[in-house]
């Protein structure tokens, strides 16, 4: 049977959902206000936003999305009071080869090491893969991300690359590494693990 | 000093515009270029459309993070192909892409010079700490010839392109400043 009825934007605690104009931007202007979250999340340097600055990415997200269709972006909320945590987004799409890039990020330090994460990758793959129809998808983590790379690992990617010194960071250089999953190790592994 | 612009076999210049749309237009009909090049889809493009780009590119002026050249061969001083690197300022890290659109120049050392230039420039003159490249795996050619200039293979992303039906992987290689450094001085093969 042809299994529709999963509802592709929820999971036990969380559901994904678009970008809120209004809210959204108090929210993620407080999350670049701390260095530990940006270093984490982006290989861009670390710099406070304010709220303004933040609504500005949005629309300039949401203009990107439009013209050049290969990207998908969602904000991860807790299904209790509806709560902002953290975005996730599949980018440089290419569908000539369908495959494309995956990254996630969950903002506030309390909100971490709770699952959460686990949870939205779920939810992200099984729309890269079962929505999407990507044969592979890629995500980057630099070597002193430890979380990522745990996360990346449980759900059966492979590191496939290894760019030696590529980041500079504290005085120092460190190594990007570039993680690879495929649709159909996918749906054997990560898959039935979430079934069990 | 060096002179950073030329080369055993070829110089880095920069066409005019019309120059350099004129010889697009024939390399993009050549779709086995294509694919050694891109992993996109070949595309025909209109002369004008071309020459279009290439001057809205010259209009934006000097972009610290990209640089292009087209490269002339230093015996015919034929035009045969391009060289562009993009640049991250931040983590002094530099990717390049190059190509020789003149299939005759292939398989003769042209395109082994264009990337000795290139690294030359993104370490003596940019000051890079890393140079980067993405390859396909069939494209043999290039992997020797890389190879051959000190870049090592980092890694490879599984069955990223499809091809004629095929998947295939993409390889990922890098220098870095201390290994140029050292081939420079003799200590490298």
């Amino acid at each position: 049977m042809l299994d529709i009825q999963t509802q592709l934007f929820e999971s036990a605690d969380l559901h994904l959902g678009p970008v809120d104009h209004e809210k959204d931007p108090e929210i993620e202007s407080k999350w670049t206000h701390d260095s530990d979250f940006m270093r984490l999340m982006e290989i861009n340097p670390a710099r406070p936003l304010s709220a303004a600055m933040v609504k500005k990415q949005y629309e300039k997200l949401e203009k990107q999305i439009e013209e050049e269709k290969n990207l998908f972006h969602f904000m991860i909320r807790a299904k209790e009071a509806d709560r902002l945590i953290g975005k996730a987004a599949i980018y440089w799409i290419e569908w000539t080869n369908s495959n494309g890039w995956i990254r996630l990020g969950i903002g506030a330090v309390e909100d971490r090491r709770k699952g959460f994460g686990t949870q939205a990758m779920q939810m992200l793959l099984r729309f890269a893969f079962a929505e999407l129809n990507l044969f592979r998808v890629s995500a980057m983590a630099p070597e002193y991300n430890d979380g990522a790379i745990a996360l990346l690992r449980k759900f059966g990617f492979t590191q496939e690359v290894s760019r030696r010194s590529a980041l500079e960071r504290d005085g120092r250089r460190w190594d990007l590494y570039v993680f690879g999953l495929l649709n159909e190790e996918w749906r054997s592994g990560s898959r039935s693990q979430e079934e069990r | 000093m060096r002179d950073l612009f030329r080369g055993q076999l070829v110089r880095l210049t920069l066409e005019k515009s019309e120059v350099r749309a004129r010889a697009e237009l024939r390399w993009q009909r050549d779709t086995e270029f294509h694919r050694l090049a891109d992993s996109g889809p070949a595309l025909l493009n209109s002369e004008r459309k071309i020459k279009e780009w290439f001057e809205k590119q010259a209009e934006k002026g000097v972009d610290p993070e990209k640089y292009s050249f087209s490269v002339r061969t230093l015996e015919e001083d034929q035009y045969i192909g391009f060289l562009g690197l993009w640049v991250d300022l931040i983590h002094r890290e530099a990717w390049v892409g190059i190509g020789i659109g003149e299939r005759e120049f292939w398989s003769r050392g042209y395109g082994t010079d264009m990337m000795k230039l290139c690294q030359q420039y993104v370490f003596a003159e940019l000051g890079m700490e890393r140079l980067s490249l993405g390859l396909h795996e069939y494209n043999a050619r290039a992997f020797r010839s890389y190879k051959k200039c000190g870049f090592r293979l980092e890694g490879r992303t599984r069955q990223e392109v499809l091809r004629e039906g095929k998947r295939t992987d993409v390889l990922w290689m890098g220098i870095l400043r201390e290994e140029w450094l050292q081939i420079q001085n003799g200590d490298g093969k």
